[in-house]
């Protein structure tokens, strides 16, 4: 039932994303990605994820969501039209999914418990046994992300303090000047 | 044959989302369009991360002190109490990954705005254009 969920929810998200391709507004595309990261956070519930689903219904969702209307207030929502869709692109798409899909045929199947990545004894076994001895707080998620790859934690918060300054020093602090508007509406007219 | 279809069916759905958001980047000129095709490819890795942490009949990473009935741990490295677990490593990697890419994400959408400003286009082929002195602009 699980995996139906998922493989339902899953369908939902390829039509999502060629509705993307398909759209020429860029605000109808935006808010498509911002629903096809609310349902792919529906998934990752279902799926156990429960705190990549909140984080990524908060941020993928959310403040991201926020930050392409932000730019789109700045820039424009109209993609140009153009008369035909690139047939290298496609084909080179199609042979490269070809190619990952051949590399799935010896993956370990969906809820495999015997996989790799479930039976290492160093790392994920090691964590669900003695985590809650070693560090103490029941989610386990949150003794890895703090304590076990604590300076994986601290390396994104570099990241995001990092891209911070840069946003900063990319747009100044101060906004933002009526000109812009009028040449805008005077683009629009031509 | 069935079952191998059911067992490998996320992956190739991760793997047609890849390839959408791609397709978008390779083939759309618009360079926000740009950033939600890798927007779309972002999210379907997220997908294939946590696919591979999922154990059937397991429940998030939570420590539990009961032990459900009907719910002995066959198969994964057993823990004390006998419920099985999915893998709590992917979740914590695509923690980082989620917040890392809005955070690359809010750069390079300064940039396409900066490009704006420079530019008064964000059409790639334009841009380029106006670089070499084609059209003026």
């Amino acid at each position: 039932m699980e995996t139906f969920i998922v493989g339902v929810l899953l369908s939902f998200l390829v039509i999502i994303a060629i509705g993307i391709i398909v759209l020429r507004d860029l605000l109808a595309a935006v808010i498509l990605l911002g629903v096809y990261s609310l349902i792919a956070a529906g998934a990752f519930v279902v799926m156990d994820a429960v705190d990549v689903a909140f984080t990524e219904a908060a941020v993928g969702a959310g403040i991201s969501t926020i930050l392409y209307l932000g730019a789109l207030r700045f820039t424009t929502d109209r993609q140009k039209p153009r008369g035909h869709d690139s047939l290298p692109a496609l084909l080179f798409v199609v042979l490269t999914g070809a190619l990952l899909i051949y590399g799935t045929l010896d993956m370990p199947h969906y809820g495999s418990a015997t996989s790799p990545a479930q039976t290492h004894e160093q790392v994920a076994v090691r964590f669900l046994e003695v985590s809650g001895d070693e560090v103490g707080p029941p989610n386990i998620v949150t003794s890895v992300l703090a304590s076990y790859r604590g300076y994986d934690t601290l390396g994104e918060t570099v990241v995001v303090f990092a891209a911070g300054i840069a946003v900063m020093s990319l747009l100044g602090l101060r906004r933002r000047r009526p000109q812009q508007d009028i040449s805008d509406d005077e683009r629009a007219e031509s | 044959m069935m079952q191998s279809i059911t067992g490998l069916y996320n992956y190739w759905a991760v793997i047609i989302l890849m390839m959408a958001g791609l397709y978008i980047l390779i083939a759309r000129y618009n360079l926000i369009k740009k950033m939600i095709g890798l927007g779309v490819f972002q999210t379907s890795i997220f997908f294939l991360y946590i696919t591979l942490g999922k154990v059937s009949g397991g429940t998030a990473p939570i420590l539990t002190d009961t032990v459900p009935a009907g719910q002995l741990a066959a198969a994964t490295g057993a823990t004390a109490p006998e419920v099985v677990y999915s893998n709590p490593l992917p979740h914590v990697l695509i923690l980082t990954a989620i917040v890392v890419g809005v955070a690359t994400s809010a750069v390079a959408l300064a940039l396409a705005i900066r490009i704006y400003e420079a530019y008064g286009t964000i059409e790639d082929d334009e841009i380029r254009h106006i670089d070499l002195g084609d059209i003026d602009s």
